[in-house]
């Protein structure tokens, strides 16, 4: 069994601190990690190799830096891993990231391709489901359990107020919530694996079978028309009262500000 | 010269430091004041390969290096020195002799478990009588047979407990002096073998400390390390490689205070600004940081050392002897800056000046580490 695992390295934003003036993010000496989603898609992938010793392929597309979280995916345990890198793939929306990846996919065998429900720099949650458009993949989204049933694919998948368990014929595609497990640790060995004895593919233009108007910031139909900082909410106040007082409290705080 | 770590070791150092945070440091504080060895944390550092980072991958270990072995100590013992005594003791003193002078079949039967997770190592040199004067030996083993009989005790010894393999030296010709000690692997469970009572103790309150009793204890001819005779060198020898992981666990724990010092001068306020903006605070972490980047330096050239030399004891006696007065030093100058806050036991800093101590004395005390490196230098 093969499974295609996507990742992407984003911005730690639990690191990432906010212009109080501006309302921008400082990015600058922001660390990069594997997206949390992603990695939980990884460890759910990895966990399925343990049980039935399937082949685990990692796959970005992103700037060169991004090799180090398929280093980091080398030393969980994934067994080939490749970055998809080149100028002409940069500015793309989550149309042309999905074409791309997708292109990249159909060079490899996968059985199961397991993506991160979204990533937390962006937030679209669009590029599984549309990669999975692209192969004409069925495509299962919000897995909060992910197991293989011979040639099937059972999935917990969350909704609002339920959850849903489906089951698919493979091949399918699965997005992966962070909640799916908590992603191993990487092993001392592994490293070294990952540096001295594994190697990172590296994939540009040509190597990847899509049209040259579905990449890029040219082949992407997405137009940001406007952008602009949120309201940076003050944090809140925690009363740790008893009853009483804590009502005392909030009354005085509303008359104060003649709401009462 | 390269003072860059290579990006596999910055990778191992991350993985280090986020176990560290999210594993050992949030029962840093409980252990210590429970005097409670962390079972749960060696589970873990089991499982991720923790207990072989510098062991060839032939018998199930890492096969990493001496440098990513003192960067997981030193990460894990700037969050917790108990932890990082724990990894160092089963590594370098309890797993490395084997490694070094086992046989095949010892490896295999041996080496393999305490590499690959399962088991712990220790180490059991130190008697009563015998501490910097190691020669003086009073445990005795005498050949019987297909087996050596061990009597005698010995203590202090780290781990003392849990662990699983005992390295332990015992006389097999008193009249040979220190050619007289030979070393053995002795198991646990081995009838005739005991553990004593958990020592209570100023700092490293959560590593287990105990001493080891020998009584008509029966052990098969085999598990004698090296040859007969050869003891006091293979003691020796493991000591030089156990310093540096004592240095990196000194680092660790300068490092873990500095870092502290840092954050804390920050938030707390006087004379309506922070600490951090009075001139004797800014000195003082100035030269705390300093010293820590001193004692990196040594210990970190003593870990290449001993993958590149043939002999490293001179390196590894500067790493241990820097290291652990920078965090004698380091943690007192914490407290300082903690004013109050620092002498109770809420702030890490009080844990930390206290484990800091230790680390001048075990695996050789300061005075012993300028006997090895005067020796070195006026011979």
């Amino acid at each position: 069994m093969n499974i295609v695992v996507c990742v992407k390295q984003v911005p730690d934003t639990n690191e990432v601190r906010i212009d109080p003036v501006k309302g921008t993010l400082i990015r600058e000496g922001v660390p990069s990690i594997m997206n949390p989603d992603d990695k939980a898609g990884l460890e759910a992938a990895l966990r399925i190799k343990d049980k039935t010793g399937a082949k685990v392929s990692v796959i970005t597309m992103g700037p060169l830096q991004a090799e180090e979280i398929l280093r980091e995916a080398l030393a969980m345990g994934a067994d080939d891993v490749y970055l998809v890198t080149d100028r002409a793939f940069g500015g793309a929306d989550t149309w042309a990231t999905s074409s791309t990846l997708a292109g990249a996919i159909s060079k490899l065998d996968y059985d199961l391709i397991i993506t991160g429900r979204q990533a937390i720099d962006g937030d679209t949650a669009q590029v599984g489901p549309e990669t999975a458009e692209h192969l004409d993949l069925p495509n299962i989204s919000y897995a909060q359990e992910i197991e293989v049933d011979g040639d099937e694919v059972v999935v917990l998948r969350q909704y609002d107020d339920r959850s849903h368990r489906v089951r698919a014929k493979l091949p399918v595609l699965v997005t992966a919530l962070s909640e799916l497990n908590k992603p191993r640790y990487m092993t001392p060995g592994g490293i070294f694996d990952a540096y001295r004895e594994k190697e990172v593919v590296q994939w540009v233009r040509e190597d990847i079978p899509v049209e040259d108007e579905n990449i890029g910031l040219s082949g992407s139909p997405t137009r940001v028309s406007k952008s602009f900082p949120k309201a940076v909410k003050e944090p809140g106040m925690k009363i740790e009262e008893g009853v009483e007082e804590s009502v005392q409290f909030i009354v005085d705080k509303l008359k104060e500000t003649y709401i009462l | 010269m390269d003072f860059k770590l290579k990006q596999e070791h910055l990778m191992a150092q991350k993985l280090f430091r986020d176990f560290a945070v999210n594993e050992v440091e949030p029962i840093a504080q409980e252990i210590d004041e429970n005097h409670r060895f962390p079972e749960e944390t060696l589970e873990k550092m089991q499982k991720n390969g923790f207990l072989g980072i510098p062991f060839a991958k032939e018998f199930g270990g890492q096969g990493c290096d001496t440098l990513t072995y003192v960067l997981a100590i030193e990460e894990i013992s700037k969050v917790c020195a108990t932890t990082g005594v724990i990894l160092s003791a089963h590594t370098s003193l309890g797993a490395a002799p084997i490694n070094d002078l086992g046989t095949p079949e010892q490896k295999e039967k041996f080496l393999r478990p305490l590499i690959s997770g399962e088991k712990l190592g220790a180490f059991g040199l130190t008697e009563p009588e015998a501490g910097t004067d190691a020669a003086g030996q009073q445990t005795t083993a005498k050949l019987d047979g297909d087996e050596y009989v061990l009597n005698g005790s010995k203590i202090f010894i780290t781990n003392a407990g849990p662990a699983d393999t005992y390295i332990v030296f015992a006389m097999t010709d008193k009249s040979q002096g220190t050619r007289g000690i030979s070393a053995f692997i002795v198991e646990k469970g081995t009838p005739g073998f005991e553990t004593g009572h958990k020592e209570m103790k100023m700092g490293i309150r959560g590593s287990a400390t105990r001493e080891l009793v020998f009584t008509d204890c029966r052990i098969p001819k085999e598990n004698l390390l090296g040859r007969e005779g050869r003891g006091f060198g293979i003691a020796m020898g493991t000591l030089d490689g156990g310093r540096i992981g004592i240095a990196a666990q000194a680092l660790g724990i300068a490092q873990g205070a500095l870092d502290k010092s840092i954050a804390y001068v920050k938030e707390r306020k006087q004379f309506g600004r922070p600490i951090a903006n009075f001139q004797n605070t800014q000195f003082t972490l100035a030269t705390m940081a300093t010293e820590v980047e001193s004692a990196r330096m040594l210990v970190y050239k003593a870990a290449v050392a001993k993958d590149t030399q043939r002999r490293y004891s001179y390196e590894a006696a500067m790493a241990k002897l820097k290291a652990s007065e920078v965090a004698s030093f380091v943690t007192n100058r914490a407290v300082q800056l903690h004013g109050g806050y620092g002498y109770i036991q809420d702030y890490d800093v009080e844990r930390m000046m206290r484990d800091a101590k230790i680390t001048e004395i075990y695996e050789g005390t300061s005075e012993v580490m300028r006997m090895v490196i005067s020796g070195t230098i006026l011979n």
